[in-house]
């Protein structure tokens, strides 16, 4: 029952936002300095955590080598799994960032009787991650709608496509079903799979049930909970916080601010969670080196440069004597050094 | 800090990508849209204005499913006025001006709504008279 304190952190935000929005005075609190300090959160939060990362030593060349490395000639480098150059990082990088490559390698173990142990593989992580990235990423550009004026002919073309289905009015959006879809099918396969519902924790429950909500409360105002919800008040108030101008002189609907105060905390959260993988994925070592080490020398940021190398024919200069003494053998005998001198 | 050279673009990047709203309207807000209010100086509706305001792409739908089909024309009385279901034969009675009522929100919310695709505007209409 990890999950269930996931669900009840949701139920009491929301419980937040819907109550306290309908306190006289209180619009302003959740729908200007909420959203406002969450931002702030947000790219202040981003920003720390990168140069964070930025300013820890890596110490070893350690990218991750999923295939044949640059090798002889004659033997055929897998330029995609094992990059020797940074372009072929590049590219790698690309592909893991567009189409989560590493995920579609993802595998499933099991032991059968034998016992035997199998691997087989498990794109499902990788569809389900697909699903979702993509239409949460839709619905965020689809958004802007309601923080730019005027509207570029991009913006109109993506929502055209989004809805293009033409069902009801307003028109279903093809990614509001898709991110509830991706998400439910997500957290299915943190309960489902015994192993990874073993290391699931709060943290990997909460941003799905978060975000979850965010989709629903979404979904319900745009096609259900229609009260006082005009997308011109909403909008003429996203400009005015775009615009640092903001106001609120209208009656607003409880399920907008409910919206609002759940993607405010999904910001504010985002820096100090697991979500910063969308700033790590550019930063991971195992991902953005090259496999060159053999090439060029990766220098330790940590030496101490007052160390200097120690070859091995220095350190038997060093201890020529005492080896000889102790009958290990050196590759220049005493005698011979000697002879040099 | 290690690899100043990519790290500080890219965060440079990702604030900009951020703040887009920002940089993009540079500041001005625009103007709130005014939809003109019926020339022949009509004061009642069908519902009322709030509703209206948030719920007549739901009105409008329904009635479509109504007429087009469950052959529903049945007429909407509202205060011993008669409305016939219909956005020509209704709404735009009144509201005869599509380009300054509808277009006017809904070109301020990038909303496209697939009305117009059968229906034609008063203005429309009257040039089309003697064809049918």
């Amino acid at each position: 029952m990890k999950y269930a304190f996931s669900f009840l952190a949701v139920i009491a935000l929301i419980l937040i936002a819907g109550l306290g929005s309908q306190i006289p005075g209180m619009q302003y609190f959740f729908g200007v300095a909420i959203p406002y300090l969450a931002i702030m959160l947000f790219v202040g939060g981003f920003v720390y955590r990168v140069m964070q990362w930025a300013k820890s030593p890596v110490p070893f060349s350690i990218p991750t080598t999923c295939g044949q490395g640059a090798s002889l000639d004659f033997i055929k480098q897998d330029k995609l799994d094992c990059p020797s150059k940074t372009s072929e990082v590049v590219a790698r990088m690309f592909l893991e960032i567009f189409l989560f490559r590493s995920l579609f390698r993802n595998t499933k173990s099991e032991i059968h009787g034998g016992p035997k142990v199998t691997y087989e593989s498990s794109k499902w992580l990788w569809l389900f991650a697909l699903l979702f990235h993509y239409s949460f990423l839709l619905i965020v550009i689809r958004h802007m709608r309601l923080f730019i004026d005027p509207i570029p002919f991009w913006l109109s073309a993506i929502e055209g496509v989004d809805s293009m289905l033409q069902i009801g009015a307003p028109t279903l959006y093809l990614s509001s079903l898709a991110l509830l879809g991706g998400l439910v099918l997500l957290f299915g396969r943190r309960l489902v799979n015994a192993h990874v519902r073993y290391i699931s924790l709060n943290n990997d429950y909460f941003p799905l049930v978060l975000i979850f909500a965010i989709g629903l409360s979404g979904i319900l105002m745009r096609y259900f909970l229609r009260t006082n919800i005009d997308i011109i008040n909403i909008k003429n108030l996203a400009m005015g916080l775009v615009t640092f101008s903001p106001v609120i002189n209208v009656k607003i609907g409880a399920i907008f601010y409910i919206h609002l105060f759940l993607v405010s905390t999904l910001l504010a959260y985002f820096p100090f969670s697991k979500l910063m993988h969308m700033g790590g994925v550019f930063m991971s070592p195992t991902r953005n080196m090259a496999n060159d080490s053999r090439a060029k020398r990766h220098i330790n940021p940590w030496n101490d440069p007052t160390i200097k190398p120690h070859s091995y024919a220095g350190y038997e200069d060093e201890f020529r004597e005492f080896m000889v003494d102790a009958g290990i053998p050196v590759e220049k005998e005493l005698s011979a050094v000697q002879d040099e001198a | 800090m290690y690899n100043k050279g990519t790290i500080i673009p890219g965060l440079i990047i990702f604030v900009l990508f951020v703040t887009f709203p920002i940089w993009f309207n540079g500041l001005k807000a625009g103007t709130l849209p005014k939809p003109e209010l019926p020339p022949g100086g009509e004061k009642k509706c069908v519902m009322p204005v709030e509703y209206m305001r948030a719920n007549h792409m739901q009105l409008l739908n329904e009635w479509r499913d109504n007429v087009l089909r469950d052959d529903n024309r049945t007429v909407v009385t509202v205060e011993g006025k008669k409305y016939r279901k219909g956005l020509q034969m209704a709404c735009m009675q009144c509201h005869s001006n599509k380009e300054k009522f509808c277009d006017n929100c809904h070109a301020y919310t990038a909303v496209k709504p697939y009305c117009w695709d059968c229906h034609l505007t008063p203005k429309e209409a009257a040039s089309k008279e003697e064809t049918h």
